[in-house]
């Protein structure tokens, strides 16, 4: 059947933002398997946190947001990051500690942000880095920038915390446009939810703060889309802060030292156990949106990007303790016990 | 003109507000209600929209706060009582104290905690949690003895690009009067000779610098030469001008309302003991309040912290060395 002009443009868009969403999706996803792998031959210190399963909620996030807007990411977001405007080096340096990564070897792995970009680093306590995108919009306010939103992203074992109630509160009471994006991987660490809470819904503590709810499925692409999309707008346009839950299954360990043999049979047979990159792809071709060659030919681009990267990276200097500057404030004169 | 302690921070406030945009003061009842302690006292009034009542949510208080700063903000939070700042201690030593270390952005707020013991009080209304805070790299805690420098200090605090904890001592709030307000003041992190004398070195600050003067005065009376050193800021604390003081007495005497547990006390000796120890003659001693929490009836208060008394009784014990 033919399509008028109109159905053609709403089609042409979707396939745009599809794509668009899914290329971040894509490249996280390769991003993390090399990741993965040099922590498994022992290139990177510390731990390596991977966003399995979590990319299309992830990605939507990012291509929901403009340049201008403040964006606190959480451990499973390497696609949010990058549609949001993060490079993969930037990813990589701070992974593997090098000098001249955003965080220059004083923090690692998913450590990482700039907050003179709006694009916040978090720190490990889950639920601290809510009030601070609302202290950001609060700025902005004051400043009387408008139009703009702030998304911050937790799972769903960040609920439980102080930080959380008290956050999503202050952004209620204040009427600012936060966005508070909860990935409910059903797994927090190891606890299940049925240790984390006792409600039917997470979403059903949205009225609880007199902000708005969405629910979606995470590993739905054009459901992401839709909910964050419809968040995001609401938030942009005077409607308050918003709670967005979309139920998916974290599709690794909570770090690449853990096997995740935690996770039951039934929940990887369910429907949230399905791959959300193999999910959108299927969709994808069978919208005619794309061919399997070109996704053939974007992987083999991207994993050269990323390895080009990596060996760049593993040339570049890793920070030097004697010429590190040890000085916790910016007024260096004001430094204390300078045992140098 | 007669200006007391609190009026200094008031005033100091609707300066900051004044010449500065960027800062706006945010904590509970702080707005219409001109705060718990008045500090804010018709600040909402004076400046709309800058002075904001907050839930009473101490960790997202200072998170906010820290976001803000972020945006190039110079937020004030007052924290109704220091005791209720470890509700936000997470945000004030993982976020705020580490935000510059780990990104080059500056994080310029400033925690005002109305600590310090009064009568009647108790364990949750008294508390001295200064050594906690300086315990942090990332962060200056103050700590102003005098009307002078309640009020000199904070404005420096809140221009300062680092987080400044900012222990107000509510004692002092009505008690201590001065004339006129300050124009100028002694650097940040230099400390002050509150009174000169070659016996002893007293080193202190806050409420028991005024404890410390009054045994002086006592001890005067037997002809004891006291010399008291007001540290101003605990972190960074002056090493230089302790030293010096140590070396013209050669005896010291540290004295802190706070526990004595890895306090500021401790520091100081730790750094007098290792840096200078060929300048003592005698052992160096420290008084602090006892290791309990505060009590409430005034008769036990008066015995658990360090007072004029008690701090005389420990000065005679050195001399007697």
């Amino acid at each position: 059947m033919l399509r008028t002009a109109s159905e053609s443009a709403t089609g042409d868009l979707a396939a745009a933002t599809h794509l668009g969403a899914y290329r971040h999706m894509l490249l996280a996803r390769l991003l993390d398997d090399k990741f993965a792998a040099l922590y498994r031959a022992g290139k990177i210190q510390g731990g390596v946190f991977l966003g399995r399963g979590q990319e299309a909620l992830s990605a939507s996030i990012g291509v929901s947001l403009q340049k201008n807007d403040i964006f606190a990411p959480l451990i499973r977001d390497a696609a949010g990051r990058l549609a949001f405007g993060e490079t993969i080096l930037d990813a990589i340096r701070t992974y593997m500690g090098s000098a001249l990564g955003p965080m220059r070897g004083r923090d690692g792995n998913v450590h990482r942000g700039r907050p003179q970009d709006g694009y916040l680093p978090m720190i490990s306590h889950l639920g601290a880095m809510i009030s601070v995108v609302n202290g950001a919009l609060l700025a902005r306010r004051f400043k009387k920038i408008t139009g703009i939103v702030g998304v911050a992203c937790i799972g769903e074992g960040a609920t439980s915390t102080g930080s959380f109630h008290e956050a999503l509160n202050q952004a209620a009471v204040e009427k600012l446009p936060l966005v508070l994006i909860v990935a409910n991987n059903q797994y927090a660490y190891s606890t299940p939810t049925q240790r984390q809470f006792a409600c039917e819904d997470l979403a059903d503590k949205a009225p609880g703060y007199g902000v708005e709810a969405h629910r979606l499925k995470g590993n739905d692409l054009t459901d992401c889309l839709r909910g964050v999309g419809e968040a995001v707008k609401r938030a942009r346009f005077d409607g308050g802060p918003q709670l967005v839950v979309a139920d998916l299954l974290r599709l690794c360990g909570h770090g690449e030292h853990d096997d995740a043999g935690y996770v039951t049979q039934a929940h990887k047979d369910s429907a949230l156990g399905r791959d959300c990159l193999k999910v959108a792809e299927k969709f994808m071709l069978e919208e005619g949106w794309v061919t399997g060659e070109q996704l053939e030919v974007w992987r083999s681009q991207m994993i050269h990007e990323i390895e080009e990267a990596v060996a760049q990276v593993q040339r570049e200097p890793a920070p030097d303790p004697f010429a590190e500057e040890w000085q916790a404030l910016s007024c260096g004169g004001l430094s204390d016990l300078r045992m140098d | 003109m007669n200006i007391t302690y609190l009026e200094a921070i008031r005033e100091a406030q609707a300066r900051a507000l004044k010449q500065d945009p960027r800062v706006f003061i945010y904590g509970q009842d702080v707005g219409a209600f001109g705060g718990a302690f008045k500090a804010t006292k018709n600040l909402a009034g004076e400046f709309p929209g800058r002075v904001l009542d907050s839930p009473i949510s101490e960790d997202a208080m200072v998170g906010l706060a820290v976001g803000a700063a972020m945006e190039g903000m110079r937020p004030i939070v007052e924290m109704q009582f220091a005791d209720f700042s470890t509700v936000g201690f997470n945000q004030i030593v993982n976020q705020a104290a580490t935000l510059f270390w780990r990104t080059q952005v500056a994080c310029p707020i400033t925690v005002r905690l109305p600590f310090g013991g009064t009568s009647g009080a108790g364990p949750f209304h008294s508390q001295c949690i200064e050594a906690i805070y300086a315990h942090f790299p990332g962060l200056i805690v103050m700590a102003p003895a005098t009307v002078e420098d309640a009020y000199s200090m904070l404005l420096e605090a809140v221009a300062l690009d680092d987080p400044v904890i900012f222990c107000e001592h509510k004692f002092l709030y009505y008690h201590l009067k001065a004339e006129k307000l300050p124009e100028e003041a002694l650097p940040v992190g230099r400390a002050r000779i509150a009174r000169e004398g070659r016996d002893l070195t007293i080193v202190t600050y806050s409420a028991m610098v005024h404890e410390a003067l009054a045994a002086a005065r006592e001890l005067a009376q037997d002809g004891w030469e006291v010399e008291i050193v007001d540290l101003r800021s605990v972190k960074p604390m002056d090493t230089d001008t302790i030293m010096a003081s140590v070396a013209r007495t050669g005896k010291l005497l540290c004295v802190g309302e706070a526990w004595p547990w890895g306090g500021v006390t401790a520091e100081v000796i730790s750094r007098v003991a290792s840096e200078g120890y060929g300048l003592l003659d005698v052992p160096p001693q420290r008084l602090n309040a006892k290791d309990t929490p505060v009590p409430y009836h005034p008769n036990l208060w008066a015995a658990h912290r360090p007072t004029a008394r008690s701090i005389v009784a420990a000065a005679r014990k050195l001399f007697r060395q």
